[in-house]
C-alpha cells in the first residue's frame, strides 16, 4: 500500500514535466476522491489569500472564479461520493499537496502589491498545470466508477479553463 | 369615396399583413460541459436567445462592452435580439468558453 501510495505521489510530482509513464499501480476511487476534493480545497484557500490580499482587479476577479467553482465542483463531488457510499481516503499524494500548499501559502504570506500578485498567480498557472498532467495521466485513467470519471472529466475541463486564464492574468500582469 | 374606402383599407391592412415579420422564436443554447452548443447561431431582431446551464457552475454569457446574462448553476436565462449585427460573446468567469450570434434586421 505504501509503495503504491508513494507512486501516485511521484506521479503527480513528475506530471509537471509531462513524460512520466503510467506504472501499474493505479489509485482507488476512494483514493483519487480524497486527492480531486484536496487539490479543490487547497485551490480555494489559496484564492482567498488572494482576495484578502490583492489589490488587482484581475487577479481578485479570477481567484473569485476560483472559490466560486472549486466549491461548486466539490460539492459535486461530496454528493457523489455520499450516493456512492464511498469515504474518501487520506493518502500520500493529498498529504504531498497539501504540504507544498502550505509552504507556497506561507511564501506568498511574505509579499504584496504587484510581486504578490505575480506569484500569486504564477503559482495558479503551475498547480492547474500540475492538477490537470495528474487527472489525464492518472486519476481519470484510473477511476472505476463511471460517475467518479465523469465528475473528473468535467473537472478537467474546468482546471484548463482556469489554466487558460491564469495564463491570461500572468501576460497582463507582465 | 365612402365606398372606396373600406376597400383601400382593406388593402392596407392586406399588405401590412404580409410584412409583419415572421413569428419571433426562441433559440435555445445548451451549456454543457463548459461550451456553448451550438457555438454559433443566427437569429433575427426580436427572437430570443435561451441559455440552459446544465453545469454545476455559474457561467454568463456576455457581450464585449454590452449585454450580460447571468446563468446560475443548473437554470437558465434569456436575452432579447433588438438590435442587428453579428457579436462575439464569452462566459465572463471561464472566458475560454465562446459563442457568436448573427442577428438578421
Ligand atoms: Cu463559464
Amino acid at each position: 500500500m505504501t509503495i503504491r501510495l508513494t507512486t501516485v505521489a511521484a506521479a503527480i510530482a513528475l506530471s509537471l514535466g509531462g513524460n512520466w509513464v503510467l506504472a501499474g499501480d493505479k489509485p482507488t476511487d476512494p483514493q483519487i476522491a480524497h486527492i480531486a476534493y484536496t487539490a479543490g480545497v487547497l485551490d480555494v484557500e489559496a484564492a482567498k489569500q488572494a482576495i484578502a490580499t490583492s489589490k488587482n482587479k484581475a487577479v481578485v476577479e479570477f481567484a473569485e472564479s476560483m472559490v466560486r467553482d472549486h466549491e461548486s465542483v466539490n460539492k459535486q463531488a461530496l454528493d457523489l461520493v455520499k450516493k456512492l457510499n464511498v469515504t474518501p481516503e487520506d493518502n500520500d499524494t493529498s498529504k504531498a499537496l497539501s504540504q507544498a500548499a502550505e509552504t507556497k501559502r506561507s511564501e506568498l504570506a511574505k509579499l504584496t502589491g504587484a510581486d504578490f500578485d505575480k506569484a500569486y498567480v504564477e503559482n495558479e498557472v503551475a498547480y492547474h498545470k500540475q492538477v490537470n498532467g495528474a487527472l489525464e495521466t492518472l486519476l481519470i485513467p484510473s477511476a472505476q466508477n463511471a460517475e467518479l470519471k465523469s465528475l473528473l472529466e468535467t473537472g478537467l475541463k474546468l482546471f484548463q479553463g482556469h489554466q487558460q486564464h491564469a495564463e491570461h492574468v500572468a501576460t497582463e500582469l507582465k | 369615396m365612402n365606398a372606396v374606402r373600406p376597400a383601400f383599407l382593406a388593402l392596407l391592412l392586406g399588405t401590412a399583413a404580409l410584412v409583419v415579420p415572421a413569428q419571433a422564436e426562441t433559440i435555445e443554447v445548451t451549456i454543457d460541459r463548459l461550451a456553448y452548443a451550438p457555438a454559433a447561431i443566427e437569429a433575427k431582431v426580436g427572437d430570443e436567445i435561451e441559455w440552459i446551464n446544465k453545469d454545476a457552475l455559474v457561467h454568463t454569457a456576455t457581450v464585449n462592452g454590452g449585454a450580460e446574462v447571468l446563468l446560475p448553476a443548473k437554470k437558465s436565462g434569456r436575452l432579447l435580439l433588438q438590435e442587428p449585427g453579428s457579436f462575439d460573446y464569452i462566459c465572463r468567469y471561464h472566458p475560454n468558453m465562446k459563442g457568436h450570434v448573427t442577428v438578421r434586421p
